[in-house]
């Protein structure tokens, strides 16, 4: 408070000006030193403008305001470093995506497609896909729904302590360990071979950790009273759990599937190990390697072709557009989500 | 999302006072199943123990020494020597970057913005977390390495005396460097929003105490949102050091694979773990899956440490903010 009674306040145009002066001094340099580029002049710009505020500030605030006005620039810096490099990575694909998608590209597979062709498509992916997220999450939403159900009714005592320890595991595991734990017990293990159930069980693995977090979060906040009166009507705990708290909970446990299942939508790795990848398409997850869209982009990616990078990006964007779909959605659902705060 | 949900052993909910043969049955399954999840993931871990067990005899102690990863030769010669290194150090690139950024925006959002501005900035940066790691590949390799080549360039040049930077040969593309943007990016949304929600618990009472007693925002943040959060942070962190350690695809594009000790990070090369598991699967032999899958098995128990790690600082902030010993 002393400074601000011993010193004056930095105006609005004295900031404006002192910033100007430092775009004015980076713009010397870049006319009279060897440094050139435009990218390089944004930073540098930035960075003088800044000091020019900061030196100011100092003069007419003392030091303690102007550490505290160079602060908020930093902050105020790493917010435009996230959001740009999130434009960034949106933007580009966007742009490289939308050039390269047609409408072949959602009803072609690569069945006997060349690398310099530029025709195929990523029909059998997006089969693939499908078909393997759906059985990942009929595998991991009834398994997670129960692990929940059993923490917080009855999750006392040491097997409590065990399975949260055992879900806390399963988050931390990465995916491609994910995959290789299903390569090594499924296709090698029990030799089943490749195929879209081994992609669809590694999947499960790596949801199966975020619904149940999110539906022992939800659970919790049930109300005690919606128990008590459900139990005062004579309803047995079975039923009370099934048709009074689990319906209050179900719009946060929507969002907490669907937000496991955005994620792992654009899961690769697993999938390398367990569905392999595959040109034509296969419809039957049971048996045989099947592709899927982050695989078809991943092996595209890796191409020295223009023709396969270009049809990486209308995969990846394909890609991106479904999962901010789910993600966008899920949030929004969170929103009418009453027991929330 | 990973956030911060941990829940030291709260109150039972209420229960009639009779259980019944239904309820009897729904909590024998609820528990059958619990029980089924962890054997389950006993039973696989036991299954990647075997299965790494042919290429870790081959090997022997040298699967921790040697760097080079020709399993499928003979003789055989490979080990995760190099792998390690490079899984390390792109974490740890990865983390410097991106933990000022994230911590930076996270401060934003509790101590700076307006209550819509922040849930618009939160709510971006979660975006950036729903982005596939292929995607963050095929645009790493496509649009960000042309773009970090002229930089890359500038540190070899202007900071090559630091030993980190120099870069003898002149070439530059699939460096550690540019692997750990890409990863920064990744790991930058887990810890903004752990950070954010440790943030948002600090007590509005000491915030008004500092700035009565004076502070201005920044002291205020300095003495009483940090010393608050520490715990908090350090989970973060530990949290994105795991999501980073882990992360495959993005980095078997970015890279360019070669199989060296090396910490000239603007230099193209340098493997992880988790993108050699990635790249040499299709060609791999017998011998060849089975010292990938052994790999494998180290990465996981790497980030098991470094889950327990976090989750046990995470807990202690959790009882600290709730103010139980």
């Amino acid at each position: 408070m002393t400074d601000l009674l011993t010193h004056g306040r930095l105006q609005r145009w004295q900031a404006a000006v002192s910033a100007g002066a430092g775009v004015a001094v980076a713009a010397g340099l870049f006319a009279i030193t060897p440094m050139q580029g435009r990218a390089d002049f944004v930073v540098v710009g930035y960075a003088c403008a800044v000091a020019g505020y900061l030196v100011t500030a100092a003069r007419i605030e003392g030091r303690r305001q102007a550490v505290d006005r160079f602060f908020h620039a930093l902050i105020v810096t790493a917010v435009a470093t996230c959001l740009l490099a999130l434009g960034a990575v949106l933007v580009y694909t966007a742009v490289r995506g939308a050039d390269a998608l047609k409408p072949s590209f959602f009803s072609n597979t690569m069945d006997g497609v060349g690398v310099r062709d530029t025709t195929g498509g990523a029909y059998h992916a997006i089969v693939g896909t499908i078909e393997q997220v759906l059985l990942a999450s009929l595998l991991a939403v009834p398994a997670g729904l129960l692990v929940a159900i059993y923490s917080v009714e009855y999750g006392r005592g040491r097997l409590a302590t065990i399975l949260r320890t055992t879900v806390d595991v399963m988050t931390g595991v990465p995916s491609i360990v994910a995959g290789l734990f299903i390569y090594a017990f499924w296709v090698l293990g029990l030799h089943q071979g490749f195929s879209g159930f081994a992609a669809a069980m590694a999947l499960a693995l790596l949801m199966l950790p975020i619904v149940v977090r999110s539906a022992e979060e939800m659970l919790r906040l049930v109300p005690t009273t919606l128990r008590e009166a459900s139990y005062a009507l004579g309803v047995p705990r079975w039923r009370t759990v099934l048709s009074v708290v689990l319906p209050s909970a179900s719009a946060g446990i929507t969002t907490g599937v669907m937000l496991a299942v955005a994620r792992v939508t654009g899961e690769t790795a697993p999938l390398l190990l367990t569905s392999f990848g595959n040109n034509v398409t296969n419809t039957n997850p049971l048996k045989g390697p099947q592709s899927a869209l982050p695989l078809f982009v991943f092996q595209q990616a890796g191409s020295a072709f223009a023709t396969a990078v270009t049809r990486a990006w209308a995969g990846a964007l394909t890609l991106i557009v479904v999962v901010l779909v789910l993600t966008t959605i899920a949030r929004l659902l969170t929103r009418r989500n009453r027991l929330a705060t | 999302m990973q956030t911060l949900d941990v829940h030291v052993a709260d109150e039972a909910p209420p229960a009639p006072p009779i259980e019944r043969l239904g309820d009897r049955l729904f909590r024998w399954i609820t528990t059958g199943v619990g029980l089924a999840v962890t054997i389950l993931l006993l039973v696989v871990s036991v299954f990647l123990l075997v299965k790494a067990g042919p290429a870790l005899s081959k090997a022997g102690v040298h699967f921790f020494t040697e760097k080079q990863w020709f399993p499928d030769l003979e003789p055989a010669k490979f080990g995760v020597a190099a792998l390690v290194f490079g899984t390390v150090l792109s974490s740890v690139i990865a983390l410097v970057i991106a933990v000022p950024v994230a911590v930076g925006s996270a401060l934003y959002v509790s101590e700076y913005a307006g209550p819509a501005a922040g849930r618009i900035v939160g709510w971006l940066i979660e975006l950036l977390a729903a982005v596939p790691s292929v995607v963050f590949g095929l645009w790493g390799v496509l649009f960000l390495q042309p773009r970090m080549i002229p930089m890359q360039r500038w540190l070899a040049h202007h900071l090559g005396f630091i030993p980190l930077f120099k870069n003898p040969d002149n070439q530059f593309g699939g460096s550690m460097l540019l692997a750990g943007v890409v990863l920064a990016l990744m790991v930058l949304p887990i810890v903004a929003a752990v950070t954010r929600e440790v943030f948002a618990q600090v007590p509005n009472e000491l915030r008004e105490a500092a700035y009565g007693l004076g502070a201005t925002r920044w002291e205020m943040i300095r003495t009483v949102v940090f010393p608050f959060g520490r715990n908090g942070m350090i989970g973060a962190i530990v949290l994105g050091l795991g999501r980073a350690l882990g992360e495959t695809i993005a980095i078997a594009l970015v890279l360019a694979a070669t199989y060296d000790v090396s910490f000239r990070i603007t230099r193209p090369g340098g493997n992880t773990i988790a993108a050699n598991i990635a790249t040499k699967f299709g060609e791999a032999g017998s011998i060849g899956r089975s010292a990938l899958v052994a790999s494998g098995l180290l990465l996981f128990a790497i980030t098991l440490v470094v889950t327990i790690v976090a989750r046990g600082v995470v807990t202690r902030q959790a009882r600290f903010a709730e103010g139980r010993p």
